[in-house]
């Protein structure tokens, strides 16, 4: 790290968190007027990186930081520079007007409280997404924002179908997430470097390793899985689910941004590269095209800008891997221009809904007069959409024809795929913004009128600085378009483009584009009912995909679960005695450690073998016994038999101990088990008793052969020494068992008294909850409930 | 000595496995029983055997010479009759306790928690 900051970028990175742990108290003081409060959190984010502009737009980058996990070389660290700013930027500033939105939106919800916590947490994660320096942080924020993300489509959860979009965009970007940490994961190792900042500084490494392919695949998956691009689309239209402030919010301006904003940042490590440049285009090209042509599809206001939004993420990736430094230039604009006339667009949707009661295009119509700020706000929007001046958008496609426009056949197929979907785009953001406001009042509309200031200042606020931007396109390009084009290109660049045109090949494309664009709105219609029959044709979808292999899932754990746990005790035992033998005998085998052929002793006494001779007798006594007493009888001859050989090698506490415990042992299995009326024998069928007995000798011979091993290798005599040398100088004992109990391994007899207690009390438990009856075993039932 | 004693210990593990093999909860608690001794047994002689000589100090501390009995596991094995009684005491009490209820020892027949015909969980969301 190259300065320390002052913590207040600290202070700054949490804040949200902080507050989204008081929002719902504040929401219960102020109702939805705590909107305005909580906005003072994204105002006050805004207004300190504000502060870094001019050291940015001076080419500098600030990165500052604290060791987290200094044996790692892992640092909770943060990066400024012209990308990362502007991100941060853009997420505070449209944050401010969504807050302010979503109090006005949800007005009286019961849970407005705690969809101001999330949209806080949201926010965090989001900020520390684009603020981090270290993998592991961004990573962590990269979670987060799927889990924030999860919560908020979910919010509505009572509903199966918000519960569906929740999941499938958890599965999938989390999925995503994965790849990214195993991509990350190998840079580190490829590199050494677990940071951004120095990564960045890394010219060359990453592309000439070895490891570049599995590297540049595993950082797709992340980018493409959180951006939505084709055919990983389908959860972003499903998150339309979610309340339309988290759709304007996290569906258009910032989360699905993070996929585009990690290609950025890593564009100048692992781009400029054949598979870069290929891969990149051809999937946002086709996450273009499709976009727009499913947007065409839809009738209800979200979802057709939903759509539009997977396809203008396709058209960042494929700006981004296009590999020029105009279209680079381009991908910045376009971002900056999308983030605020899809927040816009999406809240003007949303207050359109919040007022008209309902979404869908065929049924709107004629608000021009009930609500003129939202439609100026639209209608203003959608120029920008369309790439029209005198707005941000139309700078934005300027570039990026000047950056496709390039002599070869790839480049001429690419500006042709641009143009067709800018011209959907363009039909798009008109009939958003056109057909509800325009032409007769449908019957049975609801009267709207412009709502509270809550829900048209978000879309009114970005309306204005669509204009602006352009306006003071120089003054936009120093502090925003200028530094993060450079940041993402990694050298120095530098953008011109204003509202002046230019005669040349990009005006003359953006009129081919927008001539196309008003000849389909005309269409529009007809195009829809072509799309529907062609997707009806077709039938299948990644969307339905998800929905089979989520079901493929449960089924195929319910099967595993039939075969590995078949509910019958016997099995169980028979696989865990097999695996046990085959975990000693075949490691045995294959390393060639099978002991060699033991040696007779000769000093065996007479007393020794008889007692050998008498625990034998017992154990096979406990296999033969007729009846149940019997059995009980010999299992104490054996135990008897082993404290006896304990006392026989020099262990009379063993021995003590054994005595007391077999006693005790056989004492209650006979006043237990006696009082049952149980079969008395122990019949097994011929086939059972084959494999069971097969089994036995099996292990057995398995821990024979282990414990032959055992007494073969040399003693190792570290630890008896020890505790022979030490017990009694500094435990002051003189019997090393008990002094190794009580002192040396001191916490394990405590732990052991432990065990003994809770098995007291279980037992306790067990005979005192004496319930004889069949009934109260059927209310454990989980589906008992259901069925009643 | 370890070897006749590797050849008992056989016996124990044998004789045990079998009997967690039954269908019936009192012989795979015979089993349990006999388990442990096979364990403790197999520590013991995998600390090597000593003929009768305690592992316990005279008041100067050790005598050079002699050779004791291996303390280790005999540590190791005292705590772990211990557990194993009271392990075998809960499982005998459970054993009793659901034959009160479910009227078998049998686990063929103890099917409560998992029964036979088990249905596919849920498949939405």
């Amino acid at each position: 790290m190259d300065a320390y900051m002052p913590s207040t970028t600290l202070f700054v990175l949490l804040l949200p968190f902080i507050a989204a742990l008081f929002a719902p108290a504040l929401t219960r003081l102020f109702r939805h007027n705590a909107a305005w409060l909580l906005a003072i959190v994204p105002v006050v984010i805004f207004w300190h990186f504000a502060t870094f502009l001019p050291e940015v737009s001076n080419g500098e980058v600030v990165t500052g930081g604290y060791q987290w996990i200094p044996a790692f070389r892992v640092n909770f660290s943060w990066l400024v520079d012209g990308l990362s700013l502007t991100f941060a930027l853009l997420i505070s500033g449209i944050g401010i007007l969504i807050v302010l939105y979503s109090g006005g939106y949800l007005k009286g919800h019961e849970h407005l409280g705690r969809f101001f916590s999330f949209i806080l947490m949201f926010m965090g994660s989001m900020l520390g997404l684009v603020m981090s320096d270290s993998f592991l942080m961004f990573f962590v924020f990269w979670e987060l924002t799927s889990i924030t993300s999860f919560l908020l489509i979910g919010f509505d959860h009572k509903r199966e179908a918000s519960r569906r979009a929740a999941l499938q965009a958890l599965v999938v970007t989390g999925g995503g997430g994965l790849f990214l940490l195993a991509g990350l994961l190998l840079i580190w190792n490829v590199t050494g470097i677990s940071e951004m900042s120095l990564l960045l500084r890394s010219h060359g490494v990453l592309a000439d390793s070895p490891f570049y392919v599995a590297i540049f695949i595993l950082v797709l998956g992340g980018a493409f899985t959180k951006s939505a691009q084709f055919p990983l689309h389908f959860w972003l239209p499903n998150a339309m689910e979610a309340p339309t402030p988290v759709s304007a919010y996290l569906h258009s301006a910032t989360m699905v941004k993070a996929g585009v904003y990690l290609l950025m940042r890593l564009n100048p490590v692992l781009g400029g590269t054949a598979a870069w440049e290929t891969v990149l285009p051809i999937f946002g090209g086709a996450t273009l095209i499709v976009g727009t042509l499913l947007a065409v599809r839809q009738t209800d206001l979200k979802l057709m800008l939903a759509y539009t939004t997977v396809s203008s993420l396709g058209l960042l990736v494929m700006l981004t891997g296009f590999g020029n430094e105009k279209a680079v230039e381009a991908a910045v604009l376009y971002l900056v221009a999308h983030s605020m006339f899809k927040g816009a667009l999406f809240m003007v949707a949303g207050g359109i809904d919040h007022e008209a009661g309902s979404r869908d295009i065929t049924r709107l119509g004629g608000l021009m007069s009930a609500m003129p700020i939202t439609f100026a706000a639209a209608f203003a929007s959608a120029f920008s959409m369309a790439g029209l001046p005198p707005f941000f958008g139309f700078l934005a496609k300027e570039e990026i024809y000047a950056g496709l426009w390039q002599p070869g056949a790839w480049p001429l197929f690419l500006t042709l795929v641009a143009i067709v979907g800018n011209g959907l785009m363009f039909v798009i953001g008109f009939a958003v913004a056109l057909k509800p406001f325009l032409g007769e009042k449908p019957q049975g509309l609801r009267d709207a009128h412009d709502g509270p200031v809550l829900l048209w200042l978000g879309p009114a606020v970005l309306a204005v600085a669509s204009l602006l931007t352009a306006l003071f396109s120089g003054l936009t390009h120093r502090l925003i378009s200028i530094p993060m084009a450079t940041a993402v290109e990694g050298e120095p660049v530098s953008v011109y483009i204003s509202l002046i045109p230019h005669i040349g090949m990009p005006l003359l494309l953006s009129g081919i584009t927008i001539a196309f664009g008003i000849v389909a709105y005309r269409n529009l219609e007809r195009m829809r009912a072509a799309m529907a029959a062609a997707l009806a044709a077709i039938g299948w979808g990644p969307d339905r995909g998800f929905d089979q292999f989520i079901r493929g899932t449960v089924r195929l754990s319910f099967a595993v679960t039939r075969v590995i746990q078949t509910g019958r005790m016997e099995f169980y035992m028979k696989v865990t005695f097999l695996l046990l033998i085959v975990a000693i005998l075949v490691p045995m085998v294959l390393f060639d450690e099978l002991p060699a052929m033991p040696r007779w002793p000769q000093d065996i006494s007479l007393y020794e073998a008889s007692i050998m001779a008498i625990a034998a007798v017992g154990l096979i006594a406990v296999l033969y016994a007729r009846d149940r007493l019997t059995a009980i009888v010999s299992l104490g001859i054996q135990g008897f038999a082993v404290a006896l050989l304990f006392m026989l090698f020099g262990a009379p506490d063993l021995s003590f101990t054994q005595f007391m415990v077999e006693t005790l042992s056989v004492v209650i299995l006979a006043l237990a088990m006696t009082r049952l009326r149980l079969t008395p024998t122990d019949h097994r069928p011929v086939g059972k008793l084959v494999g069971d007995m097969a089994i036995s000798i099996a292990g057995a011979g398995a821990f024979l052969l282990l414990l032959l091993k055992v007494i073969q290798l040399p003693f190792d005599l570290t630890l008896p020494e020890f505790f022979t040398q030490y017990s009694l100088s500094i435990a002051h004992g003189r019997n090393i068992v008990n002094v190794i109990l009580v002192d040396f391994r001191g916490t394990d007899t405590w732990g052991e008294i432990a065990v003994v207690m809770v098995a007291g009390l279980a037992i306790l438990s067990l005979i005192r909850i004496s319930v004889r009856s069949s009934a109260r075993i059927a209310a454990n039932d989980p589906t008992e409930e259901e069925r009643r | 000595m370890e070897v006749p004693m590797a050849f008992l210990v056989a016996i124990f593990f044998a004789v045990s496995i079998y009997l967690f093999l039954s269908k019936h909860i009192i012989r795979i608690l015979l089993g349990a029983a006999i388990l442990s001794n096979a364990v403790n047994l197999l520590i013991f002689t995998s600390g090597r055997l000593t003929r009768e000589i305690p592992p316990i100090l005279s008041a100067d501390g050790p005598v050079e010479g002699v050779l004791t009995a291996n303390p280790l596991p005999q540590a190791l094995i005292l705590t772990a009759i211990v557990i194993a009684f009271s392990f075998f005491a809960f499982l005998l009490v459970l054993a009793y306790r659901a034959y009160q209820e479910l009227d078998t020892d049998d686990t063929e027949e103890m099917r409560f928690a998992e029964p036979e015909e088990q249905k596919l969980p849920p498949l939405g969301y």
